[in-house]
C-alpha cells in the first residue's frame, strides 16, 4: 500500500516545509468542492470522468464565456467527452458565473 | 469585483503616469487569483511535499526554494501527466517495442537488455516543462497555471537512441521518431499522449533511452522503468514509461503534435527547427530558450543591512552554454556579472551567485538575466502566445533591507 498523503496550505509557505508532517492533513481530490449552483452536479459528473475539479479553480478568474466555452469545446471535440449539447451549454453558464470574469 | 490584480494594476498604473516605460520594469507578473488558492503543499508517495496544481492526472511543481543547487533530488523533481490512467509497471515484465514503418528490423527490449547491450551514457540534463510559468503570463492563459518550479534538473543514465534505432536498421525516409508510454486516458475517444522528434534530434549523441536519474531507478512519477531525454528541448518530448518507439516515413499525425504544443512561427530566437511539423503559422516548440531563476530570496523577503546580501540563482539555456549571468539591485539601471559555479555540462543548469553590501534601508529589486553562448539573452516584456510557452521575461524580487 501507498503511504497517506501529507498536505499542508501552500498559502503557509516553503518556512513550513520541515514540519509538514506536523501539520499534515489528509488532503486528495475527494475533498475538493465546488462552488454552489444547480449545475455544480453536473459539471462535476461530467469532468471528473477525466481529471480532479481543481482543474477548473485553477483556471480562474480570468476567462470569459468565450473562453470556458472553448475548453468546455475542446474537452468534447478533442478529447472526446460524451456531454449533450444541452449540458455543453449549462456547464459553461455555471463556470462562466463562477469562475469566469463576466 | 476588484480583485488583487486590479489593486496591483491600479497601483501600478499610477507608477506609470509618472514615467513611460517604468510600468514594464515595475510589474511583477501573478499567478490567476483561483490557482493560488487552490494549491496546497501535498507529497505524492515517494516525494517531498510540492506544489499541487492538480490532483488528477497530477501536476505537481517544485517550490523555487528547494531549486536552490545545481541538481534537483529526485524526491523534489516536478511532476507532469496529461492522462490520469497512470500504471505500476513491472520492471521484470516491462518491454520496449521499437519499429514503425522506417524500421527494416523491428525488434523488443527488456529493461536489463536495455541496461546490458548498450553502451551506458550519461548526460546532465534540464527537464523543463514546455509551460513553465505559464501561469505567469499577462494576460493569464487556460491551462496548468504553473510558477517557475515546473522544471528539474538530474544526471540521467541510459542507452543513446541512435544506439536503440541502430539496431531496427532505420530506412534513410525516416524523418520522425515518434514515443508512446504506459499511460491511458480513461475515454477510449481521447487522443493518447504520443509525441514525435525530427530524425536529426533523435541521432543526436546526447538523446537517451534513460533508466537512471541521479544513480537512481527513475521514480514512478518521473516515468519509472524509462524515459526519453532530448537535452536542451521542452519535456513534452521526454517521453516517461516510455514503451514504443517508432520510426515514421511520414509525419505524425496526432492533436498532441498537430494542435498543442506549438508556437507562432518567427516570434523567438531559435536555432533548432522541426520542419516536417511545421504549418504556415506555426511550429513545435523546439529548444528552450535562455533564462535564469533567483532561488534564495522571495517577494518580501527582509534582510539586514549590515550584512552582505548573497543572491543565488540558476541559469539554463538549450545547451549552447552559459556565458554570463548580470544582475541588477536598481531596478535595471545598472548590471553587475555575478561568479558563475559548477559546470555540469551545457544541458545543466549553471548555479551562479552574487552578493553586495546594501547601500541604504529600504525597498529593493532583485533581477537577473542570463546570455548565453549564441548571444541570445531574456527579454524584459513578455513575447505573449496563447499557449503561454517561452517566458523568459527578467525576474523582479523585491526584497527590503531593513
Amino acid at each position: 500500500m501507498r503511504p497517506a498523503r501529507k498536505s499542508i496550505p501552500a498559502r503557509a509557505g516553503v518556512a513550513l516545509l520541515a514540519s509538514a508532517g506536523a501539520l499534515a492533513a489528509q488532503a486528495d481530490e475527494t475533498a475538493l468542492q465546488l462552488r454552489d449552483g444547480p449545475e455544480a452536479v453536473v459539471v462535476r459528473a461530467y469532468c471528473s470522468v477525466c481529471h480532479s475539479i481543481d482543474y477548473i479553480q485553477m483556471n480562474s478568474t480570468f476567462m470569459k464565456r468565450a473562453g470556458w466555452e472553448a475548453e468546455v469545446r475542446k474537452m468534447v471535440k478533442v478529447m472526446g467527452a460524451p456531454v449533450p449539447e444541452d449540458d455543453v451549454a449549462r456547464i459553461v453558464d455555471y463556470l462562466t458565473r463562477h469562475y469566469g470574469t463576466e | 469585483m476588484t480583485t488583487r490584480r486590479s489593486v496591483i494594476q491600479s497601483t501600478l498604473g499610477g507608477f506609470a503616469l509618472a514615467g513611460a516605460g517604468l510600468y514594464g520594469r515595475l510589474a511583477r507578473a501573478e499567478l490567476p487569483d483561483g490557482t493560488i488558492e487552490s494549491a496546497i503543499l501535498d507529497a505524492l508517495p515517494g516525494k517531498q511535499p510540492l506544489l499541487k496544481r492538480t490532483f488528477r492526472p497530477p501536476n505537481y511543481e517544485t517550490p523555487v526554494a528547494l531549486l536552490d543547487g545545481a541538481i534537483t533530488p529526485n524526491d523534489r523533481f516536478f511532476v507532469r501527466w496529461h492522462l490520469m490512467n497512470i500504471p505500476e509497471i513491472d520492471a521484470a515484465a516491462w518491454r520496449l517495442s521499437v519499429g514503425g514503418d522506417g524500421a527494416t528490423q523491428p525488434l523488443a527490449l527488456t529493461l536489463e537488455q536495455l541496461r546490458r547491450e548498450f553502451e551506458p551514457v550519461e548526460v546532465v540534463a534540464v527537464c523543463q516543462c514546455a509551460g513553465n510559468r505559464r501561469g505567469l503570463s499577462e494576460p493569464h492563459v487556460p491551462g496548468v497555471e504553473w510558477g517557475n518550479g515546473a522544471m528539474g534538473n538530474a544526471r540521467w543514465k541510459g542507452a543513446r537512441l541512435k544506439d536503440v534505432l541502430a539496431r531496427a536498421a532505420l530506412k534513410k525516409e525516416t524523418i520522425e521518431i515518434a514515443f508512446n508510454g504506459a499511460d491511458a486516458p480513461p475515454l477510449e475517444a481521447t487522443p493518447p499522449f504520443v509525441k514525435s522528434i525530427p530524425a536529426w534530434k533523435a541521432l543526436d549523441d546526447s538523446v537517451l533511452v534513460a533508466y537512471e536519474m541521479n544513480g537512481a531507478p527513475l521514480p514512478h512519477w518521473n516515468g519509472f522503468p524509462a524515459r526519453i531525454v532530448v537535452p536542451g528541448w521542452a519535456a513534452t518530448y521526454w517521453m516517461k514509461q516510455v514503451v514504443s518507439i517508432r520510426a515514421l516515413t511520414q509525419p505524425l499525425a496526432s492533436f498532441w503534435m498537430n494542435t498543442a504544443y506549438r508556437i507562432p512561427k518567427g516570434r523567438f530566437p531559435l536555432v533548432d527547427r522541426f520542419m516536417s511539423q511545421e504549418s504556415e503559422t506555426s511550429t513545435p516548440i523546439t529548444e528552450l530558450v535562455v533564462n535564469s531563476l533567483v532561488t534564495n530570496l522571495r517577494d518580501g523577503q527582509r534582510l539586514a543591512s549590515h550584512s552582505p546580501v548573497v543572491v543565488r540563482g540558476l541559469a539554463w539555456d538549450g545547451g549552447y552554454g552559459i556565458r554570463r549571468v548580470e544582475v541588477s539591485i536598481d531596478t535595471g539601471r545598472t548590471w553587475e556579472t555575478a561568479d558563475l559555479d559548477d559546470d555540469l555540462g551545457r544541458f545543466s543548469f549553471r548555479p551562479w551567485h552574487y552578493a553586495f553590501r546594501p547601500r541604504a534601508k529600504g525597498p529593493l529589486t532583485v533581477m537577473a538575466r542570463a546570455s548565453n553562448a549564441i548571444g541570445s539573452t531574456q527579454t524584459f516584456e513578455l513575447i505573449f502566445n496563447n499557449p503561454g510557452y517561452h517566458n523568459n521575461v527578467i525576474q523582479k524580487v523585491a526584497i527590503e533591507i531593513v
